[in-house]
């Protein structure tokens, strides 16, 4: 049972143990966070949600859905952190607003 | 059941074959990333599924295996919420827990006392609230089905009613709320509970089913026994069932409140659930009325001397009235032949001989009218989560 809180690193940790063995399918794009989007993201599900959404959602929706992760589905995933996955959803897997 | 078996389960979904072939028969209105990410796969006691996701699973039925009545088990369409998907063999020493405040005495059910009910059987479409997100304009973010999170197959299995009676059911109970074994990879994240109004789970259709067409449930379609809601969408349907709550209060969680909710009034509703409305949106619940062309499939070539077109409709239980099919995208339309009714919420096939036609392009659309009178919308009734996508769908096909 893992805690209820844990620190980043620690989630850095079991993302990369939860990688898939054919991550080079589901590889994202290249680009400044993409670490950070690989270790959070990929601790409770494939980095394929993100690809799947691609390209069509706005800085604002991406925004949300990092926000839904953390005060929803209870990622342990900091502000520094969050800022850092969203812009690279935004630059990566996004679209300017329409 | 012990938490490990559920973080070792994550394993139990293990995809046997990734093949890259092209699938030129993909939606072009799917996003291009969805179309460059989906790939067919063969998990364990399955043929092969559109992946769209791996963890948690979620696999669609390709168009293909849609040809039929009846969707053979092996093709039937997967849908998690969790990635932590229970292997079989967590259900060893399995048993149904019915408990709550509105139960008149606490039971525990083995398979052998479930089977031992009286059984009943139903013919049922089982269809994903957000079948064919992926295709609504402009797209939302979600699971980007395209047609093929559905699937209908013969379900066999106590009432639910009799199961709930061997606990009874107090004056009191409102809702009936249901856990399943699959979970969510973080404690933190909300469990994926589900609950039905009275009145829906004590309807003679809705059953705890232990078999899909004739034989027991596959893992990845809710072994050992899953709930079947004829008519209603498939959040309902839980898998892997645990635990039934039988309760004087509505279930108050993120499935319950936040998700797997529309704008009230926007889509018609036979069996509404009163404790779960609010003003502004209600919990998604009937089956929109719908159609689908199962044969020829977008980008297919097809004779200038004529074929047989032929294809799916489905509703929440009024049943099928007319199916009216369109070979010059939606200008004119005429009425396809309905074959015979196998049960009021099973699919219900349909063909239309082409006549001759000249080369080129034909756009097919398609578009059902139910006994309720219900039909197809022209253009897609926006909601958040793309929710009751029922636009007449398009087939693009090249007459040679």
């Amino acid at each position: 049972m893992m805690p209820e809180r844990m620190r980043f690193s620690a989630v850095i940790l079991a993302g990369l143990a939860a990688m898939p063995a054919n991550a080079q399918q589901t590889g994202l794009a290249e680009g400044p966070g993409k670490d950070v989007v690989e270790a959070a993201c990929a601790v409770c599900h494939s980095l394929s949600y993100i690809k799947m959404n691609a390209k069509f959602l706005g800085p604002e929706v991406w925004k949300a859905e990092v926000a839904k992760m953390r005060n929803v589905f209870g990622a342990p995933i900091d502000d520094d952190a969050a800022t850092e996955i969203t812009a690279y959803l935004v630059s990566r897997y996004g679209v300017a607003k329409p | 059941m012990r938490r490990r078996d559920i973080v070792a389960g994550l394993s139990a979904f293990a995809v046997r074959e990734a093949v890259a072939a092209p699938m030129p028969w993909l939606s072009p209105d799917l996003p291009d990333g969805t179309r460059a990410e989906a790939r067919m796969v063969q998990p364990a006691g399955k043929k092969g599924l559109i992946q769209l996701t791996d963890r948690p699973p979620n696999l669609e039925t390709p168009i293909q295996a849609l040809d039929s009545a009846i969707t053979p088990t092996d093709r039937f369409f997967v849908r998690y919420h969790h990635a932590g998907v229970p292997e079989e063999k967590t259900f060893d020493n399995w048993s149904l827990e019915i408990r709550g405040d509105a139960a008149e005495r606490p039971a525990k059910l083995t398979m052998r006392q479930i089977d031992a009910l009286r059984q009943t059987e139903v013919t049922a479409v089982c269809l994903c609230a957000g079948n064919r997100r992926g295709l609504v304009q402009p797209h939302v973010p979600g699971v980007q089905w395209g047609h093929g999170a559905m699937g209908c197959a013969t379900w066999h299995g106590p009432r639910l009613r009799d199961v709930l009676a061997v606990a009874g059911v107090k004056p009191e109970a409102v809702e009936i709320w249901f856990e399943g074994a699959d979970e969510a990879t973080l404690p933190a994240t909300p469990a994926f509970h589900k609950s039905l109004p009275l009145a829906k789970a004590m309807a003679a259709e809705t059953i705890l089913a232990t078999t899909m067409n004739g034989a027991p449930l596959p893992l990845l379609n809710g072994f050992p026994v899953r709930l079947i809601v004829p008519g209603w969408t498939g959040t309902y349907w839980m898998k892997h069932l645990t635990r039934i709550s039988i309760s004087a209060a509505p279930l108050e969680n993120f499935w319950m409140k936040t998700a797997y909710r529309v704008p009230a009034g926007l889509f018609p509703v036979s069996s509404p659930f009163p404790t779960q409305d609010r003003p502004a949106n209600v919990p998604v619940t009937d089956i929109a009325v719908n159609s689908m062309i199962s044969w020829p499939v977008h980008g297919d070539e097809v004779e200038r001397s004529g074929f047989r077109i032929r294809g799916l409709a489905w509703d929440n239980g009024n049943g099928v009235r007319r199916v009216d099919v369109s070979l010059d995208d939606g200008k004119n339309w005429q009425s396809a032949l309905l074959d015979r009714e196998i049960g009021p919420y099973a699919f219900r096939t349909w063909s239309l001989e082409s006549g001759a036609l000249p080369r080129g392009p034909v756009s097919l659309r398609v578009k059902a009218t139910s006994n309720s009178g219900d039909t197809q919308p022209d253009t897609y009734r926006p909601n958040p989560s793309g929710y009751h996508n029922n636009v007449p769908q398009r087939a693009t096909v090249r007459v040679i």
